[in-house]
């Protein structure tokens, strides 16, 4: 009950910002009509949707970055946030019901970006299900990032951290919107070494029907959600600890 | 039983001791103003019986459950009403206290009487699908003192309530408070002289994270010699004094 009665506040909170809608369902909408006009006057293999749709997916995901850093930074700074610590809430309660209405929202977000790309000329196949599901560990991972930038920055930091620095650092090393092996090099290295490459091929490769080469690139991305979420309830937890 | 008992409850932050050995004692149904001029160590004080701060010596125990110990047996039983006002801008009035049951753990049943009691009970019912955003300073505060009390709790901290409140509301605030008396024990702090005067059954002065003074008003004013409680106040939290 008390996880519920947390959730839905916060679920309302999310939904209730405009903003929040035009950026986590507007943004890679506009972005997806865009490319995918460039890719009928200018062919490029980048921009096909099976190519570009798994990319745009994760590239929304970095939105709920912003949204679950933003929400919890702006309640840390509240009074609202001193009542709930003087109410019976445990860590576990505040945990769960700042993760609960993000993920429903990030696959939903995904859901509506294939069906536009479906419209726009991608074949409908079973496999959209499949690549959806592939897509959990980088939207845990986008949301573990911003309950913990929101647990220790303010949100102006939050804002400019998920909304300006990540947003583009996983979007220029996804492999989205060119490809990181005609940077080659050093670059090409750190993207491989990130998890917002492997999440787009693991999508990729999903969206193909082919799950056996699903991994590892989706081990890369499932190790790295298990760290920052593992970092972020610590930290979490660790500030919530009285002093 | 007593409400509050607090035994040498002394809180540093590095090298400042914001409060140094609280002695106190609350009666149940007591409403016991905590005054002092700022950084007196009142909010200092709240905190740390509200389990927001840790003790970094001494302990307090609120209806026998420790501070240190019973954390969540603690704050089962207290609600505190914060100075800022406390509540989730994009949730209308009734969602914001359909919220804090929830969190406390109420039942749906339980809930929507409780809601329902309350929006009756503070005259909320025109605006109860308002979103508090939207609300008016004195409504917003309304609904804050609200939410503190529909979970019902057996001790309540008020935290300079009528903060920014015009006479009228603060009038209708304290008709609120007074018939809260004896139902639940309240900790009240103000830098309203009269507020204090008129509400509560006794008088707590704190300066330098001591308590200098506690009594009645009118007791307070005959151990200072003051004309008034105001000056008794100036006397005491200004210098030393002594406790009765």
């Amino acid at each position: 009950m008390k996880i519920i009665a947390f959730t839905l506040r916060n679920t309302k909170e999310i939904l209730r910002d405009k903003i929040n809608i035009f950026f986590g369902l507007g943004f890679p909408i506009i972005l997806l009509l865009l490319l995918s006009f460039i890719q009928k006057n200018i062919p490029a293999d980048m921009f096909k949707l099976s190519q570009l749709t798994p990319g745009i997916v994760v590239f929304g995901f970095s939105f709920m970055s912003l949204f679950s850093g933003m929400l919890i930074a702006k309640d840390r700074t509240s009074s609202l946030f001193m009542r709930l610590f003087t109410s019976p809430l445990r860590a576990h309660h505040f945990i769960f019901s700042y993760y609960i209405p993000f993920l429903p929202l990030a696959l939903l977000q995904g859901l509506i970006t294939y069906i536009l790309a479906i419209i726009l000329g991608l074949d409908f196949s079973i496999h959209i299900f499949g690549t959806l599901l592939v897509s959990i560990p980088a939207a845990i991972l986008f949301i573990s990032l911003g309950i913990l930038f929101g647990t220790i920055l303010n949100d102006k930091q939050v804002g400019g951290v998920c909304g300006a620095l990540l947003t583009n650092f996983s979007a220029w090393l996804s492999d989205t919107w060119f490809d990181v092996e005609l940077v080659g090099g050093t670059f090409a290295g750190i993207a491989k070494a990130l998890p917002f490459y492997h999440a787009v091929e693991a999508g990729r490769f999903a969206l193909a029907g082919d799950y056996t080469n699903v991994f590892p690139d989706l081990w890369w991305v499932i190790g790295y959600a298990a760290l920052f979420t593992a970092i972020a309830i610590m930290i979490f937890k660790s500030k919530m600890n009285y002093n | 039983m007593s409400a509050i008992k607090t035994q040498k409850l002394t809180k540093y932050y590095k090298d400042l001791c914001a409060v140094n050995s609280l002695d106190l004692e609350i009666k149940e149904g007591e409403l016991f103003s905590l005054l002092g001029v700022n950084g007196a160590g009142k909010t200092t004080t709240i905190k740390m019986l509200s389990c927001l701060s840790k003790a970094s010596k001494g302990d307090a125990f609120i209806l026998g459950s420790s501070i240190l110990k019973d954390q969540l047996k603690v704050k089962e039983k207290i609600s505190v009403s914060p100075q800022e006002t406390a509540v989730a801008p994009n949730l209308s009035v009734s969602e914001n206290l359909a919220f804090i049951c929830g969190v406390n753990g109420f039942s749906k049943e339980k809930t929507k009487h409780k809601v329902n009691e309350t929006i009756d009970h503070f005259n909320m019912t025109k605006i109860k699908d308002k979103k508090a955003k939207n609300l008016s300073g004195g409504w917003q505060r309304r609904l804050s003192i609200a939410m503190a009390l529909i979970s019902e709790p057996k001790i309540l901290f008020l935290d300079e309530p009528t903060l920014g409140l015009d006479v009228i509301a603060r009038r209708e605030l304290w008709k609120m408070i007074e018939e809260l008396k004896e139902k639940t024990t309240m900790i009240l702090t103000t830098h309203y002289m009269e507020e204090a005067e008129a509400l509560s059954d006794r008088i707590g002065i704190m300066a330098e994270g001591k308590l200098t003074a506690v009594g009645t008003s009118k007791e307070l004013i005959a151990e200072t010699g003051a004309k008034n409680f105001e000056d008794a106040f100036i006397s005491l939290a200004t210098a030393g004094g002594s406790k009765q």
